[in-house]
């Protein structure tokens, strides 16, 4: 377990203050703020490289406030990956553990598994320069985790790849941490990331910790308006994936049954825009194959927008005009039709 | 690859500046090639094998190198810490090591001799352990020092600071102490900048005249008095005339130029391989 209490650090135009987090061995932890929230300079100060003011910090029970990073047991991955220029990817990968008096002998044989996990195997002889983001990205992992370290730092792992390479790392990670069982703290601005990755989610707000908690609970009660913003521009659901139906994913998200577009199978979580979302007061024939009866439960005016909750349940976010809000004649408690593609659910 | 080439039309301001650089170019190469060229190969031969310039020669690019570890020693940890950390006062400190390049030379050596001279506060404590400075190797090595350890500061600096701080911080979180950080990391990825900046530190201390000529003149070197080739071509030109003085120049341009392109080869060797 990682405790921190009273963190105080100064960032030169601004203090990062009231920290107090507890991480629980294993776990997935998400810390979310805007760019320029301080979130960097919270995990080196958590690693122990950057300086701060005031605050106690404990690793596994004891605690190690001013022990030196060496010491630490942790690993790093910052967002440009911050490999070794001068030394190959074997070289790399096999920093840590020459740093750590690792047998000579054991060396190689380590690394090169510690490589055919993270996928690098073909490019141990090569340096940085020439490799890709994403090769980039696995030797980073591969030599932060080949000295078996009990937290994981990930500093905005993801945000320098493109969307392609981005959503086959994201899966990467979930899997890696569910084979390895080191708890990482991962930092990032992104809120598909934190709600697709983490476990628990502390949202870091003008210098301190808005909230913390699951993204479920982050998103039905959001302390912020940052996650305010998101949780009214996203629905996120977490169902399971059954049997699949004319092509179509079929997934329950608790007793309501959407279909999607999906090669993931079991516990999944999905996402729905709220402008994809037709509100009609008959249920419509169309090619959209989600169709579902709701009351309108909450009304919220967003200048030209408005925002409609409508209960199936669960509760789903509808994004109208307030011309199609007046020709409809919605208030609450009016029983509507919602209609939306398969395509427009995102699984992940 | 074959390389395509655009000729863009000249316009007249670029005639105005190629024309304004060839004269530049041509006032510093002209000097230097006449010079080299004006003496046969024998008599540049026969002349150093002349005692007086070859023990000089000798001495010159000795003592330079010798202020140059020393120099690596003392100021490679000062411009690492001049790249890496905040304090009040920096730019000033920075402002202040260049000093020396401002100041007359001859009075940078009357300073030394101020700090360095048998009486004086340096100058006791070496004295105490039998190293004295006035008309000796040491003296030509602590005058060369003085006015030129600037550039290897500041290009180590430069080095240091190109190096993603980043790096550090993960060779720390990998189990390296700040010292093997600085030996596997910083230093390795700052080499070249250092290099760079010892050829130069070596190349100013073989030139340097003025406070060499002022803290040792002339000094016991292998058995001879010698002085730094600077000095003996000053001496020459002095005492005997331009023809006289010709060849030794011609020498010690030749060898200073060629060590200086043979570093600065090595230094920049597989930039942009």
């Amino acid at each position: 377990m990682i405790a921190i209490k009273n963190l105080k650090v100064n960032l030169g135009n601004f203090l990062l203050q009231n920290i107090n987090l507890e991480i629980q061995s294993g776990e997935y932890f998400i810390i979310l703020g805007p760019t320029g929230a301080g979130k960097s300079v919270l995990l080196e100060a958590i690693a122990g490289l950057f300086p701060i003011l005031e605050g106690v910090g404990w690793i596994g029970g004891r605690e190690g406030t001013r022990r030196a990073p060496e010491k630490r047991k942790i690993g790093i991955v910052y967002q440009d990956y911050a490999l070794f220029p001068h030394l190959s990817v074997e070289e790399n990968i096999a920093f840590g553990l020459k740093m750590r008096k690792y047998p000579k002998r054991e060396l190689k044989a380590k690394v090169e598994a510690m490589a055919e996990v993270a996928g690098v195997s073909h490019l141990l002889g090569r340096r940085p320069a020439t490799l890709s983001g994403g090769e980039r990205q696995r030797t980073a992992l591969a030599r932060a985790l080949v000295t078996e370290p009990e937290v994981l730092l990930l500093d905005e792992p993801l945000s320098a790849l493109d969307p392609a390479a981005r959503e086959q790392m994201q899966s990467a990670l979930k899997e890696l941490h569910r084979r390895v069982k080191v708890t990482i703290i991962h930092v990032t601005h992104d809120f598909e990331e934190a709600v697709a990755l983490g476990h628990r989610v502390a949202v870091l707000h003008d210098g301190s910790i808005a909230q913390v908690g699951s993204p479920e609970e982050i998103l039905r009660h959001p302390g912020s308006e940052f996650v305010a913003h998101f949780a009214l521009s996203r629905n996120i659901f977490t169902g399971r994936v059954g049997e699949a139906e004319d092509g179509c994913a079929v997934i329950d998200i608790g007793g309501t049954k959407l279909k999607a577009v999906t090669d993931l199978t079991g516990e999944v979580r999905l996402s729905l825009r709220p402008e994809d979302i037709i509100i009609s007061p008959e249920p419509v024939r169309s090619t959209a194959r989600n169709c579902l009866q709701g009351v309108v439960s909450d009304v919220a005016h967003r200048g030209a927008v408005i925002y409609i909750t409508i209960t199936v349940p669960p509760d789903f976010i509808c994004l109208i005009t307030r011309q199609s809000f007046e020709e409809l004649e919605l208030r609450k408690e009016v029983k509507v039709w919602i209609t939306f593609k398969a395509s427009a659910v995102h699984v992940f | 690859m074959t390389k395509i080439r655009s000729w863009a039309r000249p316009d007249s301001m670029s005639l105005v500046f190629v024309l304004l650089g060839a004269i530049i170019l041509l006032f510093i190469f002209a000097p230097i090639i006449k010079t080299v060229v004006s003496s046969s190969p024998g008599v540049l031969w026969n002349n150093l094998l002349e005692g007086d310039v070859y023990y000089s020669i000798l001495l010159t690019v000795y003592a330079a190198l010798v202020s140059t570890v020393i120099g690596l020693f003392l100021g490679v940890p000062l411009a690492y810490l001049l790249a890496r950390r905040r304090f009040r006062g920096k730019r000033f400190l920075e402002g202040l090591i260049d000093v020396p390049i401002v100041i007359p030379h001859s009075a940078g050596g009357v300073a030394l001799l101020f700090v360095f001279g048998s009486n004086f506060l340096a100058g006791r404590a070496f004295g105490s352990i039998g190293i004295s400075f006035f008309n000796t190797v040491a003296g030509v090595v602590i005058a060369m020092m003085f006015v030129s350890i600037p550039f290897l500061i500041d290009s180590s600096r430069e080095g240091f600071k190109s190096v993603d701080v980043r790096l550090e911080k993960v060779a720390r979180t990998l189990g390296a102490s700040p010292w093997r950080s600085f030996f596997r990391v910083s230093l390795p990825l700052a080499w070249r900048s250092i290099f760079a900046g010892s050829v130069m530190m070596w190349a100013r201390g073989t030139s340097e005249f003025g406070a060499v000529l002022i803290l040792a003149y002339y000094v016991p070197f292998l058995g001879q008095y010698v002085r730094v080739a600077p000095v003996l071509v000053a001496d020459r030109f002095n005492s005997f005339g331009l023809d006289y003085a010709r060849p030794v120049t011609a020498l010690v341009i030749l060898i200073s130029l060629v060590v200086f392109i043979v570093m600065r080869t090595i230094a920049y060797r597989g930039e942009k391989a």
